[in-house]
């Protein structure tokens, strides 16, 4: 453990200053400061709507552009971020010649990209919440107030972030594999964009599709507004944590096999 | 306890169906500067990558400080820094940060950051993002990450590639600190034949994968037969006069002959036969082959 935990530091220490971690936090900002502006100076059209609508006008947007495609570029970006910085500067050999297991190193970098993808999703939630309530202070007239978001907010963004764990596996493992940006990069695009179609068609087998996942995450959480609940665990969020486990431990037995050159 | 830092027992590793490591043996004492030479290709940085388990050795054929590594990898890595082929160096932290980094890993006092860039002549430049640094600094940095967790083993692929000779002269007096006055033991492979000849304490040369010579600097001096440097006014006259008192002439050359040392009583002979016989005589000494050329006699066999 303590080995995996001064892993984890380093990988924190290493990329505190690179676009990977930024991007992480200021993708929220900027996509919820964008939209409370929408609403701040478009506030006439929406004086009609009561509190719960204006809750979904703020959320669904970002819920429904992450699903499709934000989400999986997200991914896709920060796994090549954090593998290509040990491919940039060759240090993979330096990284496992040091005295420290070779599952601590492969898991610190794993869980690593996990933590980016849940430090967005955290901040979408948290940012949307203040935002919303930011906005009735500067326009009254919109009642955000008057309705309480938190266990929607909550459940949909937990359920982007366990929707993202098949993927991030996925790519983590090509990025290790391929010392290259466009085949992991462009092989995971295109299998976005495969895997929305799959899921707005409503083919039977999308709910195997590891890149598909956020965006039927993302039709399950849009079908709220027909009035029905919706869960944090379903087909497909079970179908990501099952990939992301097997895709991980079958990682570490290719690495384990392979010559670090 | 054995006396050997590294052992290894007929370690072979292939590429492939290409054999590139074939029955190697080292033994690299304890406290020893161990010269690692070989031509380009000759299998030394996969040996050290070995060592170092970066590609899998077989089972019992790698031992460090006694312990079989694949079976004892963090005891062992845990007494050893490197440098292998370039410096590992994360070029968008600076040289200090890079330090940081590697105290993190090892669970060592951060200070030590600053100290290794003290010891190797970078702490004007520690501030300075590492992927604007020059050759020889990150050469320098590399060595500096390597020392940083004070391994009692060090493996070190050509860390003067790229320094100036004072920087040279500066990590030759470096290693012979760290093995004289601190007991480290230091694996150095280098091109740079000179430099090794005078800091080595032992030397392994490999060709084509294979060890073709293992032991001191002063048993492979012995291997090479001295000869006798005659320069002479006359060479023709004076390759006649010497073949025929049962000379073995080895070379001839405008104004100088080599042949056979035989000892010093047949060198006092040979002058004075030659001087008798109206040969003039300049100078008469013996010769050995210095390391480069004894390498390329080695290498060549193979």
């Amino acid at each position: 453990m303590r080995s995996l935990f001064i892993s984890i530091q380093s990988e924190f220490y290493k990329s505190r200053n690179t676009l990977a971690f930024w991007s992480s936090i200021l993708l929220p900002v900027i996509i919820c400061g964008a939209i409370a502006l929408g609403f701040i100076f478009k506030y006439d059209n929406l004086l009609k709507h009561p509190p719960q609508v204006l809750w979904f006008y703020f959320l669904s947007p970002i819920v429904g552009i992450m699903g499709s495609l934000l989400l999986p570029v997200l991914v896709i970006y920060n796994t090549y971020a954090v593998t290509n910085m040990e491919n940039k500067g060759d240090t993979w050999k330096s990284l496992f010649s040091l005295p420290l297991p070779k599952l601590s190193i492969y898991s610190s970098k794993f869980l690593y990209v996990i933590f980016l993808t849940f430090l967005t999703m955290l901040l979408f939630s948290v940012l949307i919440f203040g935002f919303g309530h930011a906005i009735e202070l500067v326009r009254p007239q919109l009642k955000f107030g008057a309705f309480n978001p938190s266990e929607v907010i909550f459940k949909s963004f937990t359920k982007m972030f366990l929707s993202s764990i098949g993927i991030i596996s996925l790519q983590f493992l090509m990025n290790l594999m391929w010392n290259d940006f466009l085949k992991p990069f462009g092989l995971g695009f295109l299998l976005t964009i495969v895997g929305s179609i799959c899921a707005n068609v409503g083919w039977k087998y999308a709910v195997y599709l590891p890149h598909a996942f956020p965006s039927l995450t993302v039709m399950n959480i849009m079908s709220t507004k027909k009035g029905i609940e919706f869960g944090i665990f379903d087909q497909a969020i079970a179908n990501s944590l099952i990939c992301g486990v097997a895709v991980f431990i079958l990682g570490y037995f290719i690495l384990l096999k392979r010559n670090i050159k | 306890m054995s006396r050997f830092a590294i052992e290894t027992v007929e370690l072979n590793h292939h590429f492939g169906s290409q054999a590139v490591i074939k029955n190697l043996s080292l033994q690299v004492p304890k406290r020893s500067i161990y010269g690692f030479l070989g031509p380009n290709g000759a299998g030394k940085t996969t040996t050290i990558k070995m060592l170092l388990n970066l590609l899998q050795p077989p089972a019992d054929t790698v031992f460090i400080f006694g312990k079989e590594l694949t079976n004892n990898r963090i005891a062992c890595l845990a007494q050893m820094g490197s440098l292998v082929e370039q410096p590992a160096i994360y070029a968008h932290l600076t040289g200090k940060e890079n330090l940081i980094n590697r105290c993190i890993l090892l669970g060592i006092n951060k200070n030590k950051a600053t100290e290794m860039l003290a010891l190797v002549g970078l702490i004007e430049a520690g501030d300075k993002k590492a992927g604007k640094y020059s050759l020889g600094m990150k050469q320098r940095l590399g060595i500096a990450l390597a020392l940083i967790g004070d391994p009692e083993l060090l493996l070190l692929d050509e860390p003067t590639n790229g320094l100036d000779p004072n920087g040279i002269i500066e990590i030759r007096n470096l290693m012979l600190e760290l093995t004289s006055k601190h007991g480290k033991t230091i694996l150095i492979s280098s091109h740079l034949l000179a430099e090794i000849e005078r800091t080595a304490t032992h030397v392994g040369i490999i060709n084509k994968g294979e060890l073709l010579f293992q032991g001191t600097i002063n048993e492979l001096q012995d291997l090479s037969k001295p000869a006798i440097k005659i320069e002479v006014d006359d060479h023709g006259a004076a390759a006649n006069i010497l073949s025929s008192n049962g000379a073995a002439i080895i070379s001839e050359n405008e104004g100088s002959i080599h042949i056979n040392y035989t000892g010093k009583a047949d060198m006092g002979n040979y002058n004075s036969l030659l001087v008798k016989n109206g040969v003039t005589v300049y100078s008469i000494g013996t010769e050995k082959k210095d390391l480069e050329h004894l390498f390329l006699d080695i290498t060549s066999r193979n």
